[in-house]
């Protein structure tokens, strides 16, 4: 399906052909440097956690509840500050508050759509913040509506969706400001798991389309394999990065590779991960802590 | 039992089974009332009540019709103190509810002071309202003001605070002004709050212009039906007391009618409570 870009779009499989931006692309998206987190409460949310995000990445953010993933999204975000070390973002206009400015999208695990705007109004917002009025910005919406299947419905209100329609509506206003970076914060976790993987496959092709770098925070082993070229899997108690790895792929990411060897092993090699990250004994008969 | 495949289709549409449901919302309470003035009627007639302890609906009409020149213009008074009176607190009460939701520090300070001015009896204000203010008429809005503004203030406050924190993160995120939050997500969705302050403060509006007038024991030509009604008290004059209440019933029937409907209108679209449910 095309997509309204105004940036020359990388695939995933293709190598990166040089150009002009190609210094610029060179720079990470995100880097976070030691950062730590304590909410005001005296919760370690974070304890110096070390990421940086290139270019053109899939980051699954893997983890238990509670091992502050959400939080560490929200920094990287802009979201609040941070208590130690420091984040930055390379590649992004600084505003006058330190923060990225237009870069960076968020989809939150509830579509979060205002009820008293129709779809259209709701994918308009970021656009009419920015001081762009709904006549300029039709094309464009119904573009980005198209994107996501949802052409037709661009005048319903949300409580007339159901829960995968307004999590598409999410995800299409996030995609209008053509981010550099979309965050998606277990943005499937509610939904049920056909529609789940339907807007697995949406995301995916919408990540090889455009080429944007997308950060996904789930708890979902099976997800974060399915999805991402990097799994970052995180500790809990305080918050950190416990196993990086890279995940390399030649096959298609679809039904079939659902099926395939190497997502079985990938998978195991995941969870083993995690178990270690929550703490559990590999031998499998000690006490669970 | 084999199952059979029943054509499932809506049932057939005709005006009585589109509407019926409202009509029988309009009919059974227009009946109810009906029957209790019919009541009445025949209890009045049948027990030989003196019309000035208990009038007839007839008489009573009567009064309506022959003190008509008397009673409309006190009408219109008491319309006019209710309605500007809730004016002035739907701008109040939302200005100064915008006000405070700007700081914590705000709220902290001037939150108190407005409670105060609520929990005090609005009648045992009244007497120095009186002394201060120009004339009756001022010193009656001034008091319908007063009861009317706190509930559209206390709920404007808590829908303004009400806002959903990820909407508020997402403004944020795609750095919007002060102004744009509040035009684009504060005001909109506090709307519902608002709403009821608006239902809540209509009646109490009228209510207090009511009030606020026995209290000021205004007479004269100017003044409104809550002057009536005492006047036609001491002179024994029921049945027209009898149809000054009838129509302060009517005005508060109306503004109901008239809030709800505003109400409805800016909510139906999008919020459960003005939404049928479909089950």
């Amino acid at each position: 399906m095309p997509i309204h870009h105004p940036r020359p779009f990388m695939t995933v499989s293709a190598a990166p052909q040089p150009s002009a931006s190609t210094e610029q692309r060179k720079r990470p998206l995100v880097v976070m440097r030691s950062v730590s987190k304590m909410f005001s409460s005296g919760t370690l949310a974070l304890s110096g956690m070390s990421l940086t995000v290139e270019n053109g990445e899939f980051v699954s953010l893997l983890g238990p509840s509670g091992c502050g993933k959400s939080t560490a999204l929200r920094i990287i975000a802009g979201l609040g500050d941070v208590s130690a070390g420091s984040i930055d973002w390379p590649s992004s206009r600084i505003n006058a508050k330190g923060l990225p400015e237009g870069d960076i999208s968020f989809v939150f695990q509830e579509p979060t759509l205002m009820p008293w705007q129709t779809v259209f109004g709701n994918v308009h917002l970021p656009l009419k913040l920015r001081g762009i009025s709904k006549h300029a910005a039709r094309d464009d919406i119904i573009a980005t509506l198209a994107t996501v299947g949802l052409k037709d419905f661009a005048d319903a209100y949300p409580r007339e969706l159901s829960g995968g329609m307004r999590m598409r509506v999410s995800i299409a206003r996030a995609l209008i400001t053509r981010p550099k970076l979309l965050l998606m914060d277990e943005p499937f976790a509610a939904l049920d798991e056909i529609t789940r993987q339907k807007l697995n496959d949406d995301v995916l092709r919408l990540w090889k389309e455009t080429g944007i770098t997308v950060i996904f925070v789930t708890h979902s082993v099976f997800e974060s394999a399915y999805l991402s070229n990097r799994i970052v899997v995180m500790k809990a108690r305080p918050g950190r990065v416990h196993a990086d790895f890279p995940l390399v792929t030649s096959l298609e990411r679809g039904p079939n590779y659902r099926t395939s060897e190497e997502y079985r092993a990938t998978c195991e090699k995941v969870s083993h991960s995690l178990l270690e990250a929550i703490g559990f004994p590999q031998d499998g008969h000690g006490e669970i802590h | 039992m084999d199952a059979v495949d029943v054509p499932l289709a809506p049932k057939p549409s005709t005006f009585l089974s589109r509407n019926s449901d409202t009509l029988l919302r309009v009919f059974i309470p227009i009946g109810v009332v009906a029957v209790l003035v019919v009541i009445w009627h025949i209890g009045v007639v049948a027990s030989g009540v003196p019309p000035y302890i208990l009038p007839s609906p007839v008489a009573v009409a009567g009064a309506l019709y022959k003190d008509w020149p008397t009673l409309l213009p006190a009408l219109w008074v008491t319309a006019k103190i209710t309605l500007a009176s809730l004016a002035l607190a739907l701008v109040g009460g939302g200005g100064i509810a915008i006000l405070l939701a700007q700081s914590k520090w705000i709220e902290t300070a001037f939150y108190p002071i407005t409670v105060i001015l609520q929990v005090t009896p609005i009648v045992a204000i009244s007497p120095l309202i009186l002394i201060y203010a120009p004339t009756t008429q001022v010193a009656l809005l001034i008091c319908a003001f007063l009861v009317a503004f706190f509930p559209i203030l206390s709920n404007m406050v808590q829908g303004l605070k009400s806002v959903d924190h990820n909407l508020l993160n997402l403004f944020d995120l795609y750095g919007a002004s002060r102004w744009q939050t509040l035009l684009y997500l504060k005001l909109p969705s506090s709307l519902p709050y608002f709403m009821t302050g608006l239902r809540i403060g209509g009646g109490l509006a009228l209510i207090a212009a009511v009030v606020a007038e026995f209290a000021a024991g205004s007479a004269g030509a100017g003044s409104g039906l809550a002057f009536r009604l005492l006047e036609a008290q001491f002179r024994m004059n029921i049945p027209r007391l009898f149809a000054a209440l009838f129509l302060l019933s009517c005005l508060g029937v109306t503004i109901f009618a008239v809030t709800s409907f505003i109400s409805w209108l800016s909510l139906h679209r999008w919020h459960e409570s003005s939404i049928k449910r479909e089950n």
